[in-house]
C-alpha cells in the first residue's frame, strides 16, 4: 500500500467510510433484489470501491462525473445520500429522480453527478461536452467519465477523446476494468494495449492498481491539479474486480470465470480489508473502531431501506411530467 | 418589408441570439471560415470567434454528445448537422441521451439545445444526401421539432428553438436557401405549436411542412382556376402539433390533403391524417389523403427523382378527386 504523507487522518478514515457505504449499499440492495422488494435489475459496484472513492475524493463539489450502468459507487462517492437513493432503486417518489430513473440512471446534481447511462459508452460526450462548457466558461471544474473496460469497444470514445485532445479540456476518462466486459473477458473483446488507445490521441494515460484506494487518490489529485491548469485530458485505466456477475441475476457465472478466480480477489485484494488493515498498522484506527464505523454505516443503511420500503410511489399524475422543461426565456 | 434570403435569416437569427446570450454557441463541421457548405453560417467566426464556433472533426456522434454535455452544464449549443442524412449517426445521442435526460432525472437536468439539419430532395444527391428525417424525431417524446417554411419562419423559429430548455431539432430545406421572403429588420419570435393559415379556403385543406408548403400554395392556385377553395395551412412545428387550428379547418372544408416530403409509410403525413381521423371523423366528406415521399431510397437520376416527390400538380389532382367524391371510392 503506497503512502499518501498530505494526507491527514480525518482524510483516511473519509475515505474508508466511503468505500463502506459503497458496499453496504450494495449489500443492501442485492438483498432487496434476493428478497424480490425491488423492481427490475441492478448492476453490483462491490469490489471496484477504492476506483470511485480514490477518485471522488480528489474532486470538488463543483467538478463534475459521468457514471454508468454500475453507477452506485460512483453516486455514493460523489457524495449521494442512502435515502434518495434507496427510494429511486426502489421507483418511490423522494428518489432522487422521483424513481422515474432508477438504479441506471441515478443523477445528482447537487453534487456534480450528470448521471448514470444505461448504454454502454453512451456518457462519454457528455463527459467532454461538460469539460468543453467549464473551459468555454473560464471555470476550474474538471469532468471525470467513469466507464469499463467493455465501453472502450465503443466509437464515441475516440471521436470524444481526439477532439478533447485538440481543446486540451479538462476531462478525466477513468477506465474501470474488472476484467470482464459483461459475460465475456476483456482480453476477448480488447485488443492491444487499452491505455495506448489514448496515448494515440497525445493523452497521457496511466495504470493504476484500482484496489489501493491511496494509489489511486495520488494519482487522481495529481492529475485533477493539472487539469484545472489546463494540462488536460487524461486518461487512467485502473485495474479492477467486480464481485458479482453482470447484474445481481448472473448468478452462475463458472462458463466465464472461476469462483478460485472471484475468492482470490476478495480474500486477497479486497479494497476495503487492505485499506483497514493499513489505518490499523499506521495507528489512524485501530480494528475496534473501524468495526464501529462499519456497524454505524450498517445502520444508516437499514434505516434508509426502511424508509424506502415505505415511501409513497408517485402519483400517476407524474407520469408525463418532465418530458418537456418548461421555457423560463420565452 | 425588405426581403431576405432563408440563409440569411438563420444566420441573423443566430448571430442576433448570440449576441443576446453569452451561453450559445455553434458546434459542427466546417461551421467556422467555411460557413458550412451552404454557407448559412459565413461572417459569424469573425464576429464571435472560434470559442464560440467551434470546427470539429468529421464525427458527428462525438459532437452530438458534447454539445450534450455542455447544455447539461449551462451552454446552449447549437449543432450544426450538414446533412439532415446524418441523423442516424447521432440517434443514440440525441434520442437515448437528450432526449430522455429531463425526464429520467425526475425534472432536475435539462439539455437546451438546437440540433440544426436539413432535409429536401431534387438537388440530385441521391439516396444518403437527400432524406426528409423529420419522422424518426418526431417519433421521440423528449424533442421538439420546428420546419420552417420560408425565410421568416427559418428566423423566427430559431430564435424560439435556441431559447427553448429542450432539444429541438430544425429542418431547413436545402433547396430554400436562397429563396427570399420578407424579414421585419425588428426582433420577432415565431412561438412553437402555432400553425398558420396562409390562405383561407372553403373546399378542401391543405396542410404542407416545410417547402410542402409552398407546394401547396401551388396547388391552391392551380386549383382556383377550376373554382375550388383551398385552404393552405403550415403547421411550422410539428412537436408541438397546433391540433386545434389544424382540426378547425378540417371542419370547415370537409376535406383534407397533408403534405410532407418524408417517407408516406410511417410518416408525418400518417400521424397528422390519423389525429382528424380521430378527431372530426364525423365532419369529414371524404378520407384524409396523405402525400409523402414515395417509399424508395432516393434515385440519382433526375428522371427518377422528379416522380419520388409530392408536387403542385399532383397535389390539385388528388384535391380534384377529394371535390369529385373519386377518392371516397379509391381502393
Amino acid at each position: 500500500m503506497s503512502t499518501a504523507p498530505k494526507h491527514n487522518a480525518e482524510d483516511y478514515l473519509r475515505m474508508y467510510r466511503q468505500m463502506v457505504k459503497i458496499r453496504t449499499f450494495e449489500d443492501n440492495a442485492n438483498q432487496l433484489y434476493l428478497d424480490a422488494k425491488m423492481p427490475g435489475l441492478t448492476h453490483m459496484y462491490s469490489g471496484g470501491e477504492a476506483v470511485a472513492v480514490g477518485i471522488c475524493e480528489a474532486l470538488e463539489v463543483t467538478d463534475k462525473i459521468t457514471s454508468t450502468h454500475r453507477g452506485h459507487g460512483h453516486c455514493v462517492a460523489k457524495g449521494a445520500a442512502f435515502k434518495e437513493m434507496f427510494c429511486e432503486l426502489l421507483g418511490k417518489e423522494e428518489g432522487y429522480c422521483r424513481g422515474k430513473g432508477g438504479s441506471m440512471h441515478i443523477a445528482d446534481q447537487s453534487n456534480g453527478n450528470l448521471g448514470a447511462n444505461a448504454i454502454v459508452g453512451g456518457s462519454m460526450g457528455i463527459a467532454t461536452g461538460s469539460a468543453l462548457r467549464a473551459k468555454l466558461q473560464g471555470a476550474d471544474d474538471v469532468t471525470v467519465c467513469f466507464f469499463g473496460d467493455g465501453a472502450t469497444a465503443q466509437g464515441l470514445l475516440y471521436e470524444v477523446m481526439n477532439m478533447a485532445a485538440l481543446w486540451k479540456l479538462p476531462v478525466i476518462y477513468a477506465c474501470e476494468n474488472n476484467g470482464y466486459s459483461e459475460y465475456t473477458r476483456t482480453e476477448e473483446i480488447a485488443a492491444g494495449s487499452i491505455t495506448a488507445r489514448a496515448e494515440a490521441f497525445g493523452i497521457e494515460a496511466h495504470q493504476v492498481d484500482g484496489q489501493d484506494v491511496l494509489a489511486v487518490n495520488n494519482l487522481a489529485t495529481e492529475l485533477v491539479a493539472r487539469a484545472r491548469r489546463g494540462e488536460g485530458p487524461f486518461f487512467v485505466e485502473l485495474m479492477t474486480y467486480r464481485y458479482h456477475g453482470h447484474h445481481v441475476g448472473d448468478i452462475n457465472r463458472t462458463y466465464y470465470r472461476s469462483k478460485d478466480e472471484e475468492a482470490e480477489w476478495k480474500e486477497n485484494r479486497d479494497p476495503i480489508t487492505l485499506f483497514g488493515a493499513w489505518l490499523a498498522t499506521e495507528g489512524v484506527a485501530t480494528k475496534d473502531e473501524l468495526a464501529a464505523l462499519r456497524d454505524a454505516v450498517q445502520t444508516d443503511a437499514k434505516e434508509a431501506v426502511d424508509y424506502a420500503l415505505a415511501a409513497a410511489y408517485p402519483d400517476g399524475s407524474e407520469v408525463d411530467d418532465h418530458v418537456y422543461a418548461e421555457t423560463e426565456d420565452a | 418589408m425588405r426581403e431576405i434570403t432563408l440563409s440569411q435569416a438563420v444566420n441573423e437569427a443566430i448571430a442576433e441570439e448570440m449576441r443576446r446570450d453569452e451561453t450559445v454557441f455553434l458546434i459542427g463541421e466546417d461551421v467556422a471560415e467555411a460557413g458550412t457548405p451552404f454557407k448559412v453560417l459565413s461572417g459569424l467566426v469573425e464576429e464571435f470567434g472560434t470559442n464560440r464556433v467551434i470546427d470539429t472533426p468529421i464525427a458527428e456522434p462525438g459532437f452530438m454528445g458534447i454539445a450534450v454535455g455542455a447544455a447539461m452544464t449551462g451552454a446552449r449549443p447549437i449543432v450544426d448537422l450538414m446533412f439532415g442524412d446524418f441523423l442516424y449517426l447521432v440517434m443514440d445521442q440525441l434520442c437515448n441521451q437528450a432526449a430522455k435526460t429531463h425526464y429520467m432525472s425526475g425534472g432536475k437536468l435539462s439539455v437546451p439545445l438546437v440540433l440544426r439539419t436539413n432535409l429536401g430532395a431534387t438537388r440530385r444527391s441521391a439516396a444518403q444526401h437527400s432524406q426528409s428525417l423529420q419522422a424518426l424525431v418526431a417519433h421521440i417524446p423528449g424533442l421538439k421539432v420546428a420546419m420552417p417554411s420560408s425565410a421568416y419562419e427559418a428566423k423566427g423559429l430559431m430564435k424560439t428553438a435556441i431559447r427553448d430548455d429542450n432539444p429541438v431539432v430544425i429542418f431547413e430545406d436545402k433547396l430554400m436557401y436562397q429563396d427570399k421572403a420578407p424579414v421585419p429588420e425588428e426582433e420577432f419570435l415565431i412561438p412553437f405549436g402555432e400553425a398558420n393559415i396562409l390562405r383561407e379556403g372553403n373546399d378542401v385543406t391543405l396542410i404542407g411542412t416545410s417547402s410542402m408548403r409552398q407546394v401547396c400554395e401551388k396547388a391552391a392556385e392551380l386549383l382556383e382556376a377550376d373554382g375550388i377553395s383551398a385552404e393552405v395551412m403550415d403547421p411550422r412545428t410539428i412537436v408541438p402539433l397546433d391540433e386545434d387550428t389544424l382540426l378547425a379547418s378540417a371542419r370547415k372544408t370537409s376535406r383534407v390533403i397533408v403534405v410532407d416530403e418524408g417517407h408516406q409509410s410511417y410518416g408525418v403525413t400518417a400521424e397528422i391524417a390519423a389525429r382528424i381521423n380521430e378527431k372530426a371523423f364525423y365532419h369529414l366528406d371524404a378520407p384524409v389523403i396523405r402525400m409523402g415521399a414515395m417509399d424508395v431510397p432516393v434515385p440519382f437520376s433526375p428522371a427518377l427523382e422528379a416522380l419520388t416527390v409530392p408536387t403542385p400538380e399532383g397535389v390539385a389532382a388528388n384535391a380534384r378527386k377529394l371535390m369529385s367524391g373519386e377518392m371516397i371510392h379509391a381502393a
